[in-house]
């Protein structure tokens, strides 16, 4: 039998017509700049004219970090807490250093964690990732409380529900960049 | 999902090596983390280029989208004004007539105070505004309410100086940068002002809640005073904000105080005025002739 040419599925770029359908790889700089961008875009979030009463936005930079890291185990080393938090702190608002020491020691708990339990599920991702979120935003009250006067820890409460509540979304984008990232 | 291979790095001493040295880093990053935060607790001036930076790069899409913001704001509210529009116009005809007779008044009682006062030789420094701008942002996941201005030290904004809206009193400006700056909002628990009941000048102090109320503390010891509804002004007392900026409406009272609204919402101020500080000539003369020594006035 013979096949209609119009059957055959063109790639969806042009001028991808003439090259190697096979064989192909991933351009490097899109497989390294798309998570470190996704992250520091997403701390970039704070600073939209959004303005709410109290502590209400979620930290997408922390939600889209975790979901890497958890999604990617390996993908980003132990020691990028660090830098990314840093990055985190200069849009937050929170005390210079408060996002880079937190990060981190989420880091090295969840590299803690995958050396007990190392087959884990989805919904045990979302656990762990729940707890951190937690720990984070409280972390991050009890410092801004160190250097400053501080709130009542219940205002942190929608927060910290809103943001266990959005990671999964978060996953989902993540795993769409992934699969830009990893595109040929 | 399973950790990938490189966790077991196998025989390869160079791999080895290779995974202990990053939890090394991942472990004296944390370290170093730990220290500037000790350093930005102890002086929390010491990163405020970096954060300024960090808003100087992000104010141009802030702005932008400001704007767009602000723009759908009107067309949201053109049209729902023409909702119900025959009932509303002759309810504000009448409040129109009412509030003109009290206009009138007003003025009268505005020439008689010029009056009383030029006999008693007060010499009032009238608020000065400084320059006009926008919030373009907020801290919005973080516990500090602090809000950014589209305006910095190009518009001759400074550090202490009090900003205020059309409604009420916003903040006041704890970091500039060039374009942009800083403004620490009343909601945040760091900010205290002193402030007054507007019917029968009753002094208190106002003291964010980070939830986007205030509690207003009355200094007389006792049952509290207030009644819901009270209108809450500034009083002036101290410099720095000058007297009778709308500030808040008591909404709840409480075993200390009160619960009160700020007039001014920074999601819904077209506009935020940056003013100098109340009788700020005054206290420069007043530190000039005595300083105050040890008493050094810490910035954010």
């Amino acid at each position: 039998m013979k096949i209609p040419v119009s059957a055959i599925r063109l790639p969806t770029r042009p001028g991808r017509e003439y090259a190697s359908r096979f064989d192909r790889e991933q351009s490097l700089l899109k497989m390294l700049t798309i998570p470190i961008a996704s992250v520091i875009l997403a701390s970039m979030v704070t600073s939209l004219p959004i303005f709410s009463a109290g502590p209400l936005l979620p930290p997408f930079g922390l939600l889209m970090f975790l979901s890497w890291r958890l999604m990617r185990p390996g993908l980003l080393p132990i020691w990028s807490g660090v830098p990314f938090g840093l990055m985190d702190d200069l849009f937050s608002g929170q005390p210079f250093g408060s996002a880079g020491l937190l990060w981190s020691l989420a880091m090295l708990i969840v590299e803690i964690i995958d050396s007990r339990a190392i087959w884990r599920d989805y919904l045990q991702d979302w656990l762990i990732a729940a707890l951190l979120i937690a720990a984070v935003l409280l972390g991050g009250w009890w410092i801004a409380g160190l250097a400053h006067a501080a709130p009542n820890p219940m205002v942190l409460l929608p927060q910290i529900t809103l943001s266990i509540l959005l990671y999964p979304l978060v996953v989902r984008i993540c795993a769409r960049l992934d699969s830009w990232r990893l595109a040929t | 999902m399973a950790p990938p291979p490189h966790r077991r790095p196998g025989f390869s001493r160079k791999a080895q090596y290779g995974l202990f040295v990053t939890y090394v880093v991942a472990i004296a990053g944390t370290i170093v983390a730990a220290l500037l935060l000790t350093i930005s607790v102890v002086d929390p001036t010491g990163f405020s280029a970096l954060r300024t930076f960090g808003s100087e790069v992000t104010a141009p899409a802030a702005r932008v989208l400001n704007n767009a913001r602000q723009s759908s704001q009107k067309i949201t509210h053109t049209v729902s004004a023409y909702i119900d529009a025959a009932s509303k116009n002759v309810t504000l005809e009448k409040e129109l007539k009412a509030s003109r007779s009290a206009l009138i008044e007003a003025q009268a009682l505005r020439v008689e105070n010029a009056r009383l006062r030029s006999l008693l030789k007060i010499a009032d420094e009238d608020a000065q505004q400084v320059a006009v701008g926008r919030l373009i942002s907020s801290t919005a996941s973080s516990t500090r309410r602090v809000a950014t201005l589209s305006i910095g030290r190009n518009f001759g904004v400074e550090r202490a100086q009090p900003v205020r809206g059309p409604a009420g009193l916003i903040g006041r400006v704890i970091e500039t940068g060039p374009t942009t700056a800083r403004v620490l909002l009343v909601t945040d628990s760091e900010n205290l002002v002193p402030v007054m009941r507007a019917s029968d000048g009753l002094p208190a102090f106002s003291a964010g809640l980070g939830n986007g109320l205030v509690l207003i503390k009355p200094l007389n010891l006792g049952e509290s005073p207030f009644k819901v509804g009270d209108i809450i002004v500034t009083s002036g007392n101290g410099g720095l904000y000058s007297a009778n900026i709308p500030f808040a409406r008591v909404i709840r009272k409480t075993s200390e105080g009160a619960l009160g609204l700020p007039f001014a919402d920074p999601a819904n101020s077209p506009y935020a005025i940056v003013m100098k500080p109340y009788l700020g000539a005054a206290r420069a003369a007043q530190q000039a002739i005595a300083p105050d020594g040890e008493t050094k006035e810490i910035a954010e």
